[in-house]
């Protein structure tokens, strides 16, 4: 679904990404970890096209739709919450009706099927963020990339929205790339993690999650294998041979 | 609510009173430039209600249209062709700032010159002088779309068309209306400026051939007007622009709560 093949990527002398290769397989939720300031984001950038990579490869078979992290800077303050979804549809030359009936599916899909006609505005982040949601899944990508996208929400929202991004997965079943700073988080959502070290970055592990579905934010987390795992990932980003000062 | 009607009553009443003291002041006078105020009230109401609409508001009023209307149409285009293309914008800045730094009246002798004392040279003028701060604006306005939302319409596909029309357009138009909203005092200005130099009406005409007949409440009465006439399109101007930017006061708000 997604190879990822000696991407690289510098601006002048700095270099953001040193040698990073991975692949996702379609249906996978693929969680991208590593230390602040590593180059995540710019690796998704190349990903989706927004950026060119210095060297190397991506290949992505389908479409994709990405979320941003900064959620309120990502909508259209002069749209509504329908419109916002709506806007990406309107190159697909869909029948009125069936785009009509998709947003308003979409927006149920994330639970805010009673906001259409406000501003994104008007709602908590928590919201915003699940219009972004809304709108990356209207426009039917196979494959899902999501920028840290709830870096900067409440925790009690944060959990609903990681469930919110597992129920996604399930009822859409689409491939998810999500990228956050957060050990927890990439243990509760992912199949696989893919462990980035320090800037430039490349990947440390590729690691499998056995945790089954479905998962609960409880439960799964009281799991010795959870615990196992989040260990594992920190210790693997926190390796003193990745500590720049003594490398 | 109440510091809100509190502050109503003020905005009506304080001009008021200051009409009642003008009023009072001037009662009786007998100075020849300060005619009594009652006086120039009934030079207005015998003037411009509506003798000389036709003659004289009607034809300032077109060019000030026209002048406005071409300026904003025309620095909107421009500004986002500019706003869009760095090397454009770079190898047009010079000439911007050069064009826009010569003061708009010592263009009048050569608009007289080149298309004569007509509504042409006035229109033209007009539009020069208003066109600099809705087209420097707009570039800026242009240039400095977030990012995020650039990056957003890329990743969703947004045509060309829509990403002008319905994402940098939008994205820009807070800082195209202050643009708009200071383009709209100069155009009075030049208005009544190039009516003074070569016209046979207008307002700004009215108000030098007033002054140069002796007919001092003529004259008071043409100022009184200039200026009910500015703050008029300065209110109609802010009830437009709140409602097109209806979203940005509501995001600014709630980006600030």
């Amino acid at each position: 679904m997604l190879h990822v093949e000696h991407l690289k990527k510098s601006y002048g002398e700095t270099e953001a990404i040193g040698d990073v290769s991975f692949d996702v397989q379609a249906g996978e939720l693929v969680c991208v970890v590593g230390p602040s300031g590593c180059g995540k984001t710019t690796l998704l950038k190349c990903i989706s096209g927004l950026l060119e990579p210095t060297a190397g490869t991506v290949r992505v078979d389908g479409n994709l739709a990405l979320v941003f992290q900064e959620y309120s800077r990502s909508l259209f303050p002069w749209m509504t919450v329908r419109q916002n979804v709506a806007f990406p549809l309107r190159r697909k030359h869909m029948d009125k009706r069936e785009a009509r009936a998709l947003v308003e599916q979409s927006l149920a899909s994330v639970g805010l099927e009673h906001t259409l006609n406000r501003y994104p505005w008007q709602l908590s982040g928590g919201m915003q963020q699940r219009v972004a949601i809304a709108r990356a899944l209207a426009f039917k990508p196979q494959i899902l990339l999501m920028d840290e996208p709830f870096a900067s929400v409440d925790a009690q929202t944060r959990a609903d929205l990681e469930d919110l991004v597992l129920d996604v997965r399930r009822d859409y079943e689409v491939t998810i790339v999500f990228v956050t700073h957060d050990i927890d988080e990439s243990v509760y959502l992912s199949d696989r993690i893919v462990v980035l070290g320090p800037s430039p970055t490349s990947v440390q592990e590729v690691l499998d999650v056995p945790l089954g579905q479905p998962r609960d934010q409880v439960q799964t987390k009281e799991r010795p294998e959870f615990t196992q795992l989040r260990a594992h990932v920190w210790r693997s980003i926190k390796r003193p041979d990745n500590d720049p000062v003594a490398a | 609510m109440r510091s809100r009607a509190l502050a109503t009553t003020l905005e009506i009443t304080v001009p008021v009173l200051l009409l009642v003291l003008w009023g009072l002041l001037s009662a009786g006078s007998d100075t020849y430039y300060f005619p009594p105020l009652t006086d120039i009230l009934r030079t207005f109401m015998d003037t411009w209600v509506f003798e000389r609409v036709r003659s004289d508001v009607l034809p300032s009023l077109t060019r000030l249209a026209l002048g406005y209307g071409i300026a904003c149409s025309v620095a909107v285009a421009a500004g986002l062709a500019l706003g869009l293309s760095t090397p454009l914008r770079r190898a047009t800045d010079p000439i911007v700032q050069f064009l826009r730094a010569i003061p708009p009246p010592a263009l009048l002798p050569f608009g007289i010159l080149v298309l004569g004392v007509g509504n042409a040279m006035k229109i033209f003028i007009i539009a020069f002088v208003c066109l600099w701060p809705v087209l420097l604006n707009t570039i800026d306005g242009v240039a400095g779309v977030d990012p995020t939302l650039r990056e957003t319409a890329r990743v969703y596909e947004i045509g060309p068309v829509d990403r002008v029309l319905r994402v940098t357009l939008p994205a820009a138009a807070p800082q195209i209306f202050a643009g708009m909203r200071t383009a709209l005092s100069l155009a009075l200005i030049l208005m009544v400026i190039s009516e003074m130099v070569a016209s046979t009406n207008g307002i700004g005409y009215f108000v030098l051939q007033a002054q140069r007949s002796f007919a001092i409440p003529e004259m008071w009465s043409g100022i009184l007007l200039l200026g009910i006439l500015g703050y008029v399109l300065n209110a109609l101007f802010l009830l437009v622009e709140r409602r097109v930017l209806r979203w940005h006061r509501g995001s600014r708000a709630s980006a600030l709560s």
